[in-house]
């Protein structure tokens, strides 16, 4: 230990001389931070739970390591026992409602009941409306599923009565986590390994993705005016943007992280992309955001000046363009309300792909009704320009670039790291190697990146650093005021190898920071 | 060359086929995997007739309740409406009715309507009996068309009535909204694009790419 620090702190001293942060041991390699940012900049659980209070505890060595995963194996034993300390739950509720739970009901659903594919799935996600309506059932058919839902409406109620709330239930290996929102209960049954916390964040995209749809507006009046409204009408066709988010919730760790990933580009060739889609939009009026992505990564994005865009908002979008193949066949014109951004109303969203031959998607979002026709047209200049600058082809070649494996990062020990750019709130990791690349494998290391990241963001006791070694890999996770870093290695690791990737990976990115994020803030 | 340039929206329940439809047309294909139109899709076509040239912006509309308010956006000033229903659902044929009364509120211009009835090829599961179909249609001064958009059967007709309705339109001074000019000082590049030989002598067939995708054919990589 004591020889690998010095060999670190020998290696690292030009670069760390500025010591801004008290990891003194780690570099200090964070990407510059821009003035202002294009997105708004997040913390994880930002405005979906509170913001914990930083750790006052300062890491200085190694022996800290050890004593921060002393704390962080308390912490998950305690987890175990209570899975809930930050006061989410309440322990009377708990109880009785744990023993309503193991009393069988008298009538049973037929996909509860008969259906044993239903029953074994590990995670359910149950929307329905605060009188008992079926909304949506991630699997199996509201339909069959009424007697469910009644339970679930009567739980939430009865606690409701005394002016409580109920929050999360844990019962044998089952974790039960309730969202109620207005008019609205989202709940998810699940056997996995994630945190009320965590499923709270899901449950509340989910929610968001309604608001979408609907607007706030709408969603509260249609239940003012009628209480047992059966919402589906209204959602008919929108049951698939559920579906996909809640797979992209389950496989990506974009919205884990509360991050976007960017198209690797070229600084050069997206600011000069960014600058041909301002000269072509600057003049219309009302214009707010200009948003290109392709490939489920951010191109770029302009927006007006004052406003900002939001990641969660961003994701929304994301998954608007990735479930909706009839974007491809026609320019769409299409209201889509953003609930970070506004709540209550809708943008309307010129969606184009830029060319047959260029599959990458502009979304041009504006609050004028009638401005299909001028951003039809700007779309059309845009394209034309890039085309001109061989620009289409620069994102072709991005987007069919296969990704970067870290082994091409020269940091033979680690196998795979999630780093994310709070400022900016965006992230990047390489793309996923052996044993990652089969779905069980990229399912086990984003269990392993949501437990670590669930470790270090407890509301109760948030960490800066955690080191957590199993049989299947050592999880490395860090926090700084400018990024987080989560690193998977291999199981038998030593620290000092472990830290000395860390800082190969952090010089790594700081080298490449310009074309794997967008540092600028471009506006109209 | 006179051009004529014409807006048409499609209006109709969810699921009918409308996209279908005018992916069938424009896009001569028919895809048993489209994603439900979300608001609307635009797409533009050409129809020369004689010596008249037409050109359609065609909105196609997501029929799903939650886009109802939004129907206006893309009806106001629409000078032909194409209302399709599913033949094998009554119900589709009946919120066509709503449909009409709708656009009879609010829409002052003269139009030429198509009552569509689409999924011919599933003729023996049929709810909605040709003859009512027809004695609807003429009641509201329209044409009744029955297609199926996966054979491709009676979709080139549609489309075809709509623009000769409005050339009949546009003889009427009364129209404003149509848009009228000849295309020799209104060159617009397009033109470059005109297609291999005519289909018929007197009937010419032009479905360019819709805008944004016509320089494509001319670009280069
Ligand atoms: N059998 C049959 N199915 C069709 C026909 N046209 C469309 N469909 C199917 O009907 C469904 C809805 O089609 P779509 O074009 O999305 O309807 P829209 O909501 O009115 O735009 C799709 O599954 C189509 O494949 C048709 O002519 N015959
Ligand atoms: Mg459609």
């Amino acid at each position: 230990m004591a020889s690998s620090k010095s060999e670190e702190d020998v290696d690292d001293k030009g670069e760390n001389d500025e010591g801004k942060h008290p990891e003194g041991n780690l570099l200090n390699f964070e990407p510059e931070v821009p003035v202002e940012s294009m997105l708004v900049p997040t913390d994880n659980f930002d405005s979906f739970e509170q913001e914990a209070p930083p750790d006052p505890a300062t890491l200085q060595d190694d022996d800290n390591l050890v004593e921060c995963q002393k704390i962080a194996r308390n912490t998950s034993d305690e987890n175990t026992e209570d899975p809930d300390k930050n006061g989410t739950s309440r322990s009377m509720s708990e109880l009785s409602l744990v023993s309503v739970e193991s009393s069988e009901p008298q009538q049973v659903d037929d996909e509860v009941s008969n259906n044993s594919e239903w029953r074994s799935q590990e995670k359910h996600i149950f929307i329905l409306s605060s009188a008992g309506k079926p909304i949506y059932s991630r699997h199996g058919s509201e339909d069959k599923l009424v007697t469910l839902f009644g339970v679930m409406q009567a739980l939430v109620s009865f606690i409701g009565d005394d002016g409580d709330t109920v929050r999360s239930i844990h019962a044998q290996g089952t974790l039960f986590v309730f969202l109620i929102k207005g008019p609205i209960i989202l709940a998810c049954v699940c056997k996995t390994r994630e945190s009320v916390s965590q499923i709270t964040v899901q449950l509340n995209y989910v929610y968001s993705q309604i608001v979408s749809v609907l607007t706030l507006e709408q969603l509260t009046r249609i239940y003012e005016q009628r209480r047992n409204y059966d919402l589906r009408r209204l959602l008919a066709g929108a049951e698939r943007l559920v579906d996909h988010l809640l797979i992209a919730l389950e496989t990506q760790p974009a919205l884990l992280l509360g991050a976007v990933q960017c198209l690797p580009l070229a600084s050069t060739t997206r600011d000069t992309i960014t600058s041909t889609i301002v000269s072509c939009c600057n003049k219309i009026k009302n214009l707010v955001f200009a948003i290109l992505v392709g490939g489920n990564q951010l191109v770029t994005l302009i927006r007006m000046k004052k406003f900002f865009l939001h990641p969660a908002d961003l994701h929304l979008i994301l998954n608007l363009v990735n479930s909706s193949e009839s974007f491809k066949a026609a320019e769409s014109w299409t209201p889509i309300c953003l609930p970070k951004f506004n709540s209550r109303g809708f943008l309307h969203a010129h969606v184009s792909y830029l060319a047959e031959d260029c599959q990458a998607c502009l979304l041009l979002l504006t609050v004028d009704p009638d401005l299909f026709f001028p951003l039809s047209e700007a779309k059309q200049k845009i394209v034309e320009k890039l085309r001109r600058a061989s620009l289409l082809q620069s994102i072709n070649a991005a987007l069919a670039h296969p990704g970067t494996p870290v082994s091409q990062l020269g940091v033979p020990e680690a196998r795979h790291f999630l780093y994310k750019c709070k400022a900016t709130a965006q992230f990047w990791g390489p793309v996923p190697a052996p044993p990652y690349q089969s779905s069980e494998g990229a399912k086990r290391l984003l269990d392993q990146y949501r437990v670590l990241h669930h470790r270090l963001h407890a509301p109760s006791q948030p960490l800066k650093l955690l080191y957590l070694q199993d049989h299947a890999e050592t999880m490395l996770g860090w926090i700084t005021t400018g990024f987080e870093l989560y690193v998977a290695f291999e199981p038998l690791v030593t620290k000092a190898n472990a830290i000395s990737a860390v800082n190969k990976i952090l010089r790594w990115i700081k080298k490449d920071e310009n074309g794997l994020f967008i540092t600028n803030a471009p506006t109209f | 060359m006179r051009t004529i340039e014409g807006k048409i929206v499609v209006l109709g329940s969810q699921g009918v086929g409308k996209t279908s439809m005018v992916v069938r047309y424009i896009g001569k294909m028919f895809s048993h995997h489209i994603s439900p139109t979300i608001g609307a899709s635009f797409f533009t076509c050409k129809i020369n007739i004689d010596d008249t040239r037409v050109k359609l912006q065609v909105w196609d509309t997501a029929g799903q309740e939650r886009f109802r308010s939004m129907a206006p956006m893309y009806y106001r000033n629409a000078n032909a409406a194409l209302l399709v229903f599913d033949i094998t659902q009554y119900h589709t044929f009946t919120a066509i009715k709503n449909w009409v009364k709708e656009l009879q509120r609010n829409v002052e211009e003269p139009m030429v309507l198509a009552l569509v009835g689409n999924k011919t090829d599933l003729v023996n599961q049929r709810k909605v009996l040709r003859e009512e179909a027809h004695q609807y249609a003429v009641s509201i001064g329209g044409t009744y068309f029955e297609t199926s958009a996966l054979h491709d059967e009676g979709i080139e007709e549609v489309f075809l009535n709509s623009a000769i309705g409005m050339i009949k339109l546009s003889e009427d001074s009364q129209c404003t909204s149509l848009r009228i000019y000849d295309s020799s000082e209104a060159g617009s590049p397009t033109a470059i694009l005109q297609p291999p030989p005519p289909l018929s002598a007197a009937v010419q067939l032009d479905k360019g790419p819709s805008p944004g995708e016509q320089e494509r054919v001319l670009g280069c990589c």
